[in-house]
Parts: structure tokens; sequence; C-alpha cells
């Protein structure tokens, strides 16, 4: 403690805001999410903490949220700030489209919740939202996919590909690999379950998948689906890792899953 | 001299409403839809002060949509009309209330039974099988009252209403452009083709 932190908006001698630096480390704890961009098509996948025993799975409120039928959330870092966030961004959604008869567009929302970060980093008696969040959908009456991240410094940018919490830098560059340009549905939601499966170790039951297509309601992928596609990714890389070893003849176990950052605490999703 | 009209069957809601935007004893548009689909399937047909009308439409509908996505929840008919009442009562309560009259139809998600409500500048609440705003009361109460069912089909529920308005063009004294139809079922809210051209004579 230098003593910097103590109120928000008071820089460091050497011009770090500590306050924001602190919630980037939130949002380094929280479990992954990560977006991907299709041809026609975007994919939300997000690592869900696994369920207690005597946890009610159905109404446990989940990672991915709604702001409006074309327009949806992600996020990463602290779960009950992400409450207010989402609830801010449903409420300008409705608001807009009362004074100007449009529904937002996707740019115009990011900034609207980048915005709201940002007041939260430069005005008295609060303090940052431990988020970061991936906004993804389609404009009104466009068939451009559209994937945007903001963080908590207030920041947003837009991203083909991009994954945001604990493990995201190894996602990201699994994704600055194997991401190509006009990948269609079905290599779109491969490529991200596969991403997530980077640092997931626990397989389908820990992961969420949300499509958006063009003038479409958002479609959350069924359990079973995401099982069989988590199934087909991991005969893939079993049958990869044999072909490596007959070729080389050696004994190294090929896929070795990598996984890093610390443990996120209770409340971070 | 705007018309309202609801109707209810075994599995649907009619809803019509007059095509004429008036402004006293000028007609400023001939092609006015005077309803607003609030979720999945229920529509709202509004009448009264011009503006008011509109207004309260919109923000009705903003408001459902939003309580929709708070709570991951679809509001049923009963509950988007406990909704709409609330809010009329609070804003007649108000300074400057809005004077508009409103019929709210919708078939209920879970149960796929149809509602109509019949709501008033003044917020009265009332689930009705069939009913009518403004002038069309006095026109069309009577006609529905002996020929209604609570299980009729669709095609005798727009037979009923060919009734209704041939009735209104009879009677009323200022021609309101035809009705907008649309009907409600489980399958959502879409406009129906309703021949508004026929003539009818008066007696």
């Amino acid at each position: 403690m230098s003593g910097y932190d103590r109120a928000l908006s008071v820089f460091s001698p050497d011009g770090h805001v500590f306050q924001v630096e602190y919630a980037t480390e939130a949002v380094k704890r929280g479990t992954c999410a990560v977006g991907v961009k299709g041809k026609d098509v975007v994919v939300l996948g997000c690592e869900k903490r696994s369920a207690l025993k005597l946890q009610d799975t159905r109404i446990t409120p989940s990672k991915i949220a709604v702001m409006d039928n074309h327009a949806v959330l992600a996020f990463a870092g602290l779960n009950a700030d992400a409450r207010i966030l989402i609830d801010k961004a449903r409420l300008e959604a409705q608001s807009h489209r009362l004074t100007v008869e449009d529904p937002v567009t996707i740019e115009y929302i990011t900034k609207y919740i980048a915005g709201v970060q940002q007041r939260y980093t430069q005005s008295g008696g609060v303090r940052p939202f431990g988020i970061s969040t991936l906004v993804v959908g389609f404009d009104p009456n466009d068939k451009t996919p559209r994937l945007y991240q903001t963080e908590p410094s207030g920041i947003y940018s837009a991203w083909k590909a991009n994954a945001i919490g604990r493990s995201s830098k190894t996602v990201r560059e699994f994704l600055e690999r194997n991401h190509q340009d006009d990948m269609d549905r079905e290599q779109t939601i491969q490529l991200t379950i596969k991403s997530l499966l980077e640092v997931v170790q626990t397989g389908a039951k820990n992961i969420e998948v949300a499509i958006m297509s063009p003038g479409q309601a958002i479609e959350m992928l069924p359990d079973d689906q995401i099982e069989a596609y988590v199934k087909s990714i991991e005969t893939e890389k079993q049958e990869e890792a044999a072909k490596k070893k007959t070729g080389r003849g050696g004994t190294t176990t090929a896929a070795i899953l990598t996984r890093g950052g610390g443990e996120g605490s209770e409340s971070r999703e | 001299m705007e018309v309202l009209l609801g109707i209810t069957g075994k599995d649907f809601v009619i809803l019509a409403a007059s095509k004429a935007a008036m402004r006293g004893p000028t007609i400023l548009k001939a092609e006015d839809d005077k309803t607003k689909q609030l979720n999945k399937h229920s529509l709202m047909a509004f009448s009264g002060e011009a503006g008011d009308t509109v207004q309260f439409a919109e923000y009705i509908q903003a408001n459902i949509q939003l309580y929709t996505m708070r709570n991951d929840t679809e509001l049923g008919p009963n509950a988007v009309a406990s909704f709409v009442r609330g809010e009329m009562a609070r804003s007649l309560r108000s300074r400057n209330p809005y004077t508009v009259n409103l019929l709210l139809g919708g078939v209920d998600p879970i149960t796929q039974k149809p509602h109509l409500y019949w709501i008033d500048y003044l917020a009265s609440l009332a689930p009705v099988p069939y009913a009518a705003h403004g002038y069309a009361q006095y026109y069309c109460l009577s006609t529905l009252d002996k020929h209604h069912h609570p299980d009729i089909s669709l095609e005798e529920g727009m037979k009923l209403l060919e009734m209704c308005t041939d009735e209104l063009k009879r009677r009323l004294p200022i021609d309101y452009k035809g009705v907008l139809v649309k009907v409600v079922t489980k399958d959502g809210v879409k406009e129906v083709e309703f021949d508004n051209n026929r003539i009818v004579k008066s007696a």
C-alpha cells in the first residue's frame, strides 16, 4: 500500500491509477470467455464454474446475458458487478429504441458500456467494475458479425476473435494460430470450443456456448451438442497425437493442456 | 371517431383498428397502424388523444421488453394487462395523464388460451370475450352479443368482424378508412387481409 490506491481518482507519481489495475487483476482471475467471428455468425463460449453437489444448476445465472434481441454480452470477472453493468446496458438498449425508434448498434452499446466503466474510474466514492466484457451481435438490418471487448478502464476495441479472463493469453494465442476469415457456422463453433478446451480441463459440462446469427435471437447450444463437439475434438487430438508418435517414434505424450493463472474466489465467474 | 374492435375465439384473438388518422374533421392519413406488438404473443390496439397514444404504447412496449430481458421471462397476457393498467393508473394520478383507450389481445404461451382485455383512460381493466372502444361500442356490441361464442373458429371470427364493420359503415357519419386487422395465435401476431372496399348501403 503506497497511499496512492486509497482514493480512486488519485494518480500515483508514475501515472498509474491503482484501483483500475486491481480491477484488471480481478478480471484475470475470473473464468474464461471467448468470442469468435465467422462469415455470418458470431459465437460466444464460456467456462462455467463447476456446480457444487447441492447447487441447482437450472437457476444459477449464466455468464452470457442478453442486452437486446440482437446484442449479447459475456463477461469475465466479478459476477455481481456484471449484473449492474448488464442492467444499465439493457436499460440503455430499450431507451435507445424509445428515443430514436431503432435498436442499438453493437458499437453504440459497447461504447455505452465502456463509458459507464470509465465513469467508475473517475468519480468519487465508487470503485471500478471488476469485469471485462465481450459484446457480440449484429447491427439492425446488417449481416456483418460484430465483436467488441471492454475493459475496467473503459477501453473498448473490436476483434475477429478474442478471449478474456483466466488464461486468456493462452486462448488468444491459440486463436491467433487457428482463426481464419470467412469460417462457416460449424467451423466457428468448433474453433470456439476448441480454444476453450485449451484451458478448461473438465470438458463439456463446464462449457456454455451461445450463437448469434443475423436477424435472429440468441441460440444457446444444448449440452448434448457441446458434448458431441468436445468428443470429436478430443478424438481428433488423439489421432493427431498417435500420428506424431508413430512418425517420431518418441515417447512424449502430445496434447498437454496448458493452464495458467491462479484459482479464482467463489464470487468470480 | 376511431374504431377499435377485439374478438376472441377458440385459439386466437382478432384486433381491428381503423386506418384513419384524424385531426378534428380532417383525415391526415388513411393507412395508420394503431397497434403495437408488446411481445411474441401480445398485441395492443390504442386510440385517443393524438400523441398520447403512440407515446404511451411505445413506453409500454419498451418496458415489457426490458422486463423480459431482466428476468428472462416472457410475460403472459394477464401479466401484461396488469402492468398496463398499473401504468395507466399511475399516469391518471399525475399532473398530465395519458388520454388513451386500449384493447389488449394475447394468447397465453403456456395454456394457449386467448385473452382479451378492455382498458380505458381511467385505468379500468376488464377481461372480455369481445370488446370495442369509442362509437363502435354503440354499433357493434349488440351484434357481438348475439353472434359471439367462445369457441368460434378464425373464419367465423372474421365473419363476425365483417358484420361489425358493415354496421359501422352503415351508421357512422364519417369514413374511418377501413380497419387494419391483426390476429394473435400461439404462433405469434400476424396481419390478415381484410376487404374494406365492400360497399354497404344505409337503410
